[in-house]
């Protein structure tokens, strides 16, 4: 038996006596860009299939959020950071190794063909607004259009941005699968932190990226078959995100010691009913069951599961990214 | 060049002379360090072994801080130190994840601080403040390439272990048993 009786000379703060460098900040940041990723990649998927009259909500409204949801991300990544005048420094080097670097740089590119997918459709935005009873957003987009005529540079990016279009849906496909697998790589980089050096986090960020957009869109779909089509597509997406869950521990329990222990906090340590109880009950089964019963033709309202995937993914980062900082080296 | 540190167990009385060197030679601020004691105790009752080391970066050959920092704050320079510049550092703390010995902390000041073998001191030829008042002799400090740098001879005629080498990083502070 080995046992550090207790070390002097330190007490620094947020290293000891566990790590605690990141806070709320980066597992937001995670969940924002698996949701914008997912939202992407499904508008630019189903475009590029052709499935525009099919789809509207997912190719033509949804969408919107992506950039929003994309400026909270950098937002929080920014209050993360200790010396935040310095962040322009991101970008004054392209470093292939650093997993940082290149989110930083994806989320650089993805940024602006964010903001031109939804900028081409507008007009069909402005109508769904014009439902609302809340007219702000309408209003506001009424007058945006307007200067659209207005001043020949945006009305020059807004024809652009319509022309080109099927180049941007490419791209951002491809995008959007880095994005959503980046998160996953930001933490599984870290070689150092058992809990998270495992390559299935890329694959279980992104499809878990990808559910909690599919959910989104079917939150907001207002057209049945719409509906019915993402919770399809998210059912399939939660059984992955299963599978994947299951693959992971069975991975930490067959590796080294250092791992092993990763995974006892998950099995019978202290994040054993966070995990299991609120992630995987409420945030993945018990949506998943709800949007069986739907599919069975049971009435339910669509928010219900949408709200708790959209929980579950984010508790789902909160968990990983707290837990795996516990997790270390023993010597 | 390759710098390197040896660290004898059997001679260190944990006193923690070296923690106290270090924050004054380079101006830790209070409530930080940048190397510490740490004391392990291995085995069951009645057979106990008790072992006292000082720790510090081990100035890695393969450093995974250096290769997260997406600025490249972090750099490794001349014989293998990694040190951190502090205006090219946004404080992501992307380093001190990487880090299996949790050798860096947030300075104050807003950047990543840490052990810098005292560059400004051993490019001069001096020892690093640490090794420099040891009252035991347990640390010494040199060149890895010269066959007879204090450390060189250390690690031809003792045994000798590194901290957590399944880390994979290669840690150049090793550790006399
Ligand atoms: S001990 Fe940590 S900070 Fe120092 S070189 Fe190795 S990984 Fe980097
Ligand atoms: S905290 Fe500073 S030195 Fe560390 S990885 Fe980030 S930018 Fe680089």
């Amino acid at each position: 038996m080995k046992e550090e009786l207790f070390i002097s000379g330190r007490d620094i703060p947020f290293i000891d006596p566990v790590l605690n460098v990141w806070h709320w900040q980066i597992p937001l940041y995670l969940f924002v860009g698996g949701l914008a990723a997912g939202l992407i990649f499904f508008a630019s998927y189903f475009y590029l299939k052709g499935k525009e009259k099919e789809y509207p909500m997912a190719i033509k409204i949804a969408p919107l959020l992506a950039p929003i949801v994309i400026v909270l991300g950098l937002i929080a990544l920014i209050l993360d950071l200790r010396h935040p005048a310095y962040f322009w420094q991101l970008y004054t080097t392209i470093r292939l190794d650093s997993p940082m670097s290149w989110g930083a740089w994806t989320l650089g590119a993805i940024m602006p063909l964010s903001i031109l997918w939804p900028l081409s459709y507008i007009q069909d935005i402005k109508n769904y607004f014009g439902d609302w009873t809340f007219k702000m957003p309408y209003k506001l987009l009424v007058w945006f259009i307007k200067m659209i005529d207005r001043y020949w540079i945006i009305k020059w990016v807004y024809e652009l941005s319509i022309k080109f279009r099927k180049p941007i849906a490419i791209t951002n496909l491809i995008l959007a699968i880095i994005l959503g697998v980046y998160t996953g790589i930001l933490l599984s980089a870290f070689n150092a932190r058992p809990l998270w050096n495992t390559s299935i986090l890329g694959p279980l960020f992104l499809v878990s990226g990808l559910s909690t957009g599919a959910a989104t869109i079917m939150w907001m779909a207002k057209d049945h078959h719409e509906k019915i089509a993402f919770s399809k597509i998210d059912l399939l997406l939660i059984a992955v995100e299963i599978f994947f869950i299951v693959h992971m521990f069975m991975g930490f329990l067959a590796s080294s010691e250092v791992q092993q222990e990763a995974a006892a906090l998950f099995l019978g340590g202290e994040f054993t009913a966070v995990f299991w109880g609120f992630f995987v009950t409420i945030g993945l089964v018990f949506p998943a069951i709800l949007e069986i019963m739907e599919l069975n033709g049971f009435k339910i309202p669509i928010s219900i599961p949408a709200f708790f995937i959209l929980f579950g993914g984010a508790l789902f980062r909160f968990i990983m990214v707290d837990a795996g900082q516990i997790t270390r080296f023993l010597y | 060049m390759r710098y390197a540190m040896t660290m004898d167990i059997k001679k260190c009385v944990g006193c923690s002379d070296c923690v106290v060197a270090c924050q004054t030679e380079n101006n830790v601020p209070i409530g930080f360090c940048r190397d510490w004691i740490v004391e392990n105790v291995d085995g069951t009752y009645p057979n106990l072994e008790l072992e006292i080391r000082s720790e510090r970066c081990n100035h890695c050959d393969d450093t995974p801080c250096v290769r997260t920092c997406p600025t490249g704050a972090s750099h490794v320079i001349e014989g293998g130190i990694v040190k951190v510049t502090p205006i090219e550092c946004i404080g992501c703390g992307a380093c001190i994840q990487a880090c299996p010995y949790d050798a860096r902390y947030f300075h104050p000041d807003g950047y990543v601080d840490k052990c810098t073998f005292c560059d400004h001191r051993v490019t001069k030829g001096q020892d690093t403040a640490c090794v420099s008042v040891c009252p035991t002799k347990s640390l010494a400090f040199g060149d890895l390439d010269d066959p007879n740098s204090p450390v060189s001879i250390l690690l031809r005629e003792r045994k000798w272990k590194v901290n957590a080498p399944e880390a994979g990083t290669k840690p150049q502070v090793y550790f006399l048993t």
